[in-house]
């Protein structure tokens, strides 16, 4: 082995992503130099994006425990109690560089990716969501082509997979320029008896690759994740990997009919780092060795080299820890969904990873080494930018004389317009459980054969966390919270994607510092544990920068009752219209300065978390009494866009009253926090405000729902707002296809 | 009355359809296995959506060649119920079972929405539970949803009521505006002459469960069991 060894002058170590101490930390793990192999092997498991090496130390201040927790963070993905020993296990997952250059792939393949995790839990995947942000779509640059390609990638995998997608987000802001955001996240359904682990116990068992044939697709891919996305990083092109929906859905059938007898002890799918990680990781966690034959491996391509074989992320590939004896029984039953499962090694008791290539022995390291990625705390420091923008007044914009223009404009801006566009391209009803469709605050499954489902929300919001990474984080909590409990549900827990640029640069490890403690903060509060997450950094291009700092907030709630099932249109004309919540002069950070003024500026509003927490039970409480037509969050665009919302939504106008001294476009476009806009009947109303004053929470009835199609906002007894409704969906449902329109 | 749901690697909405027969209509329904030649004692089979053989090909093209579609095909030659839905619809027709073939969307893109349907032809084994004009609502999801056939073979099919469902507004009002894929004649489902194979895009399993808000598609089942109940007891 000495000739292969690597020298010292030649640093191969910094051409694989490790830098001169991690190199020295390694040999001494060994006791000797690392040969090619066992480099490649180090490489992969110490890059951030398997050993999380930046991350990792931040992740202590997150709650992960609580009493509907079954399953925190450590496995392919949390688990949490719906009763009635029924669990739901989600994760979400980005792809953003893969998605920045092969945009249709890149897309397709995070699907599929995460898909994998929660069938790895032993689950039935019920619901896939994507948080996706872009730059805006000028007639400039590549931007419409992405969006076009990362939405049919999205599809075309959901689709055929058979997994409906049925909610998520689509942003824009130029720092996304040159650096899309693709996250994407899966819900899986199972019972508490079926939970599966990544773990490989017994001595002697067998390792069984199953799914797609291995190649050099994919490769390198957990570290091309791990830097700077650079224009000469098209020669990662090779780092991206190709999907096969057909494939992942018999790999589902598959595993899930093995899964129903008893002979696998361990299942771990293979993602960043395919076969190295995934059986790392389940070895790790038994305190066992590995021994894996490369030659075993059924590859589509001659000649791979062992270290190859070992990182290659082909896709729809599983590892089955498997009980010594029942292979063949398992072979057979893939072979009934006309796939292979095959033997490339087993379980040991010396505590070694050990490759070998045809029964030679081509690397040998301790388990425990590979997964002792070193970790970093890094220099923070606050971003410049903040002293500039935390000086903005709401003096220094005018309000605008023609608030109707500005209405209509706000309807049409990207964040906000209608998404049908995007939605329509996915199946969101296949597996007959989806309740509530895409266009909602939350998705809503049900659960087959109970009287009880699912609440799945994705939000984020970059321009917040920027302007104010801690309470902006806090905020995205908030509001994903918000957006289950007007649909009904109870926020139960959360999965968060950290998104970010360098950490290595001070400025990005603030705001990823900043950002993870807000999140704790809001976690706590709601009493919504983080089961689970991803983390992506180095989302920066030379061209570009970085990314505003977008942590997305994926998030599950129960809906105990499906009588609870709320949703935000009017009902009926004459329902009286709350406002829940105070109304403040806050115009910083809002969609309404960014989109009308073209000012990223100001601070993002005040939230009080115990007020939050509080108003939240009561919303819940109020739709559990039924006392409750439609519920709304007001979120982009605050009062005048939830209300316009509601109103398109449920085809009625409003005739709205305010007695608010604050300014106009403030009242009506400001994004105030913890306010929600509820619609109740002339029998309940009265219950719904009494409610809200024995809980100490604001509640005033603003107005009445009208069913001649008009909306209208008075205030102080001035008219501001007088607008008829067609005009309102019109730029509601058409901004995205103009976005999408080029003018040329 | 048993019911079979014809399984493909790929079908992913076989499921669907087994809960719209047994949640649903309560009546005994089992999966059928691509690889099987012999079909066993069933009185209804319902080839389902999906991708089977992840559309390779063409949508419906390699299913075409499975042992089971000989069974089918025997099965309906002797009178037998056989509604394909969605990539059913493409299997059938590339099985010559039913006329036309369907094309991708003129749109160009997967169209996933709930779609408002014209009833044509109410008196048939899968329609008798509605009125002809009549609007019902059953989502679609497709790509290649177009459906096509020759002018003079449209003209025998609309001459012949073989025309079931049209794409419609929820008035009731068929042109080209409420026609989401470019379907010649809006055309959402068609049957054969014979009147026992039936094949639509749209998805009434979809459409059943009043759970999920939509229950139209519902009809289309209870009209199959009340057409094979009628026949069983008059034999």
């Amino acid at each position: 082995m000495s000739k292969m060894k690597v020298g010292m002058e030649e640093k191969l170590w910094i051409k694989a992503g490790l830098t001169d101490s991690e190199y020295e930390l390694l040999t001494s793990h060994m006791g000797r130099e690392p040969n090619t192999v066992e480099l490649a092997l180090y490489a992969q498991m110490w890059s951030e994006h398997c050993g999380y090496t930046h991350t990792r130390p931040l992740f202590k201040h997150f709650l992960t425990t609580g009493p509907r927790i079954v399953q925190g963070p450590g496995e392919n993905a949390g688990i949490v109690d719906i009763d009635d020993d029924e669990v739901i296990t989600f994760k979400l997952e980005s792809h953003n560089h893969p998605s920045a250059i092969a945009p249709f792939q890149g897309a397709a393949t995070g699907v599929g990716g995460i898909i994998r995790d929660i069938l790895a839990m032993g689950a039935y995947p019920i619901a896939s969501l994507n948080s996706l942000h872009f730059g805006h779509p000028g007639n400039e640059g590549n931007t419409r082509w992405l969006i076009s390609e990362v939405i049919h990638g999205i599809g075309e995998y959901g689709n055929c997979v058979g997994v409906p997608t049925v909610g998520g987000e689509v942003r824009f802001s130029n720092a996304y320029k040159g650096n899309p955001l693709v996250n994407a996240m899966c819900v899986g359904f199972m019972k508490k008896s079926q939970i599966k682990k990544a773990i490989a116990t017994g001595v002697g068992n067998s390792l069984m690759i199953v799914g797609n044939l291995t190649g050099r697709d994919g490769m390198g891919g957990a570290s091309f994740a791990s830097k700077d996305l650079e224009e000469e990083n098209d020669a990662d092109r090779g780092a991206i990997q190709v999907g096969d929906p057909f494939m992942e859905k018999l790999l589902i059938e598959a595993c899930l009919e093995v899964f129903e007898e008893d002979y696998v002890v361990g299942v771990q799918d293979m993602g960043a780092a395919g076969i190295l990680s995934s059986s790392v990781e389940t070895a790790s966690k038994a305190g066992n060795g590995v021994e894996i034959d490369v030659a075993l491996v059924p590859k589509r391509e001659a000649k791979m080299r062992p270290e190859e074989v070992m990182i290659s992320e082909s896709q729809e590939r599983m590892l089955l820890i498997v009980k010594k004896g029942m292979e063949d029984k398992v072979n057979k039953i893939f072979h009934k969904w006309d796939l292979h499962a095959v033997v490339i090694g087993h379980v040991t008791d010396d505590g070694m990873y050990r490759v070998l290539e045809d029964g030679k022995k081509v690397g040998e390291v301790p388990v425990w080494s590979l997964m002792d990625a070193p970790t970093y705390l890094l220099e923070a420091e606050e971003p410049a930018h903040l002293k500039h923008t935390l000086s903005f007044r709401n003096e220094d914009v005018a309000v605008p004389e023609d608030l109707h223009a500005v209405l209509i404009k706000m309807l049409g801006a990207p964040d906000i317009c209608s998404k049908e566009w995007v939605y329509r391209q996915y199946d969101f009803r296949v597996q007959m459980n989806t309740v509530v469709k895409p266009g909602s605050d939350a998705a809503i499954l049900r659960i087959k054969g109970r009287d009880k489902g699912v609440g799945i929300t994705m939000d984020s919001n970059g321009r917040y966390c920027y302007l104010n990474p801690r309470r902006g984080a806090q905020s995205i909590v908030a509001e994903s919270a918000r957006n289950q409990v007007v649909s009904g549900a109870e926020p139960i827990a959360i999965t968060d994607g950290l998104n970010f640029g360098n950490p290595e640069k001070p400025e990005v490890y603030y705001q990823l510092e900043q950002s993870i403690l807000g999140i704790s903060e809001a976690c706590r509060a709601l009493d919504t544990p983080v089961i689970g997450g991803n983390a992506s950094l180095y989302n920066q291009t030379p061209e570009f920068g970085a990314i505003y700092p977008t942590p997305i907030i994926g998030m599950t709630g129960l809906v105990k009752s499906l009588k609870h099932v709320t949703t935000m249109e009017f009902k009926q004309a004459g329902d009286f219209i709350v406002l829940i919540g105070e109304t403040k002069a806050e115009l910083g950070a809002s969609e309404y300065l960014d989109w009308i003024h073209g000012l990223v500026m100001g601070d993002v509003p005040e939230l009080d978390l115990k007020l939050e927490r509080k108003s939240q039970d009561y919303i819940l409480a109020v739709i559990r009494k039924g006392l409750v037509q439609s519920a709304h969050d007001l979120g982009d665009g605050g009062l005048a866009v939830a209300l316009a919302e509601s109103c398109i939504a449920g085809d009625l106008g409003a005739d709205i009253s305010l007695d608010l001294d604050i300014r106009s476009d403030a009242l009506l476009f400001g994004e105030s926090q913890t306010r929600f806009m509820l619609s109740a009947t002339g029998k309940s109303v009265d219950s719904l405000i009494q409610m809200a004053a024995e809980k100490g929470i604001e509640a005033a009835v603003i107005g009445r729902v009208t069913k001649n199609k008009q909306i209208v906002i008075n205030n102080l007894g001035s008219n501001l707002i007088n607008i008829n409704l067609a005009e309102c969906a019109t730029a509601f449902n058409t901004g995205f296809d103009k976005l999408m329109k080029s003018d040329r | 009355m048993n019911w079979g749901v014809l399984l493909f690697p790929g079908s992913n909405c076989a499921e669907d359809c087994f809960h719209a027969i047994d949640q649903v209509l309560q009546k005994p329904v089992k999966y059928l296995w691509h690889k099987d030649t012999d079909l066993g004692d069933v009185d209804a089979i319902i080839i389902p959506g999906g991708f089977s053989y992840g559309d390779h090909l063409r949508p419906g093209a390699i299913a075409h060649f499975s042992p089971a579609m000989t069974a089918v095909k025997e099965f309906a030659a002797n009178g037998g119920l056989v509604i394909g839905i969605c990539n059913g619809f493409q299997i059938l027709t590339e099985s010559k079972m039913l006329p036309g073939s369907l094309m991708q969307n003129r749109g160009l893109k997967f169209l996933c929405q709930d779609q408002t349907l014209k009833v044509d032809n109410a008196d048939t084994p899968f329609t008798s539970e509605y009125k002809s004009g009549d609007t019902v609502v059953f989502p679609i999801a497709h790509n290649e949803g177009n459906y096509y056939a020759a002018p003079e073979t449209i003209a025998e099919m609309e001459a012949n009521g073989q025309i079931l469902f049209r794409y419609s507004n929820p008035a009731g009002l068929v042109n080209d505006e409420t026609n989401p894929n470019g379907s010649i004649n809006s055309i959402a489902g068609i049957v054969n002459r014979k009147g026992n194979v039936m094949g639509m895009m749209p998805h009434p399993e979809r459409s059943s469960d009043i759970t999920l808000g939509l229950s139209d598609g519902k009809g289309v089942f209870v009209s199959m069991l009340k057409h094979l109940e009628s026949h069983q007891s008059r034999n």
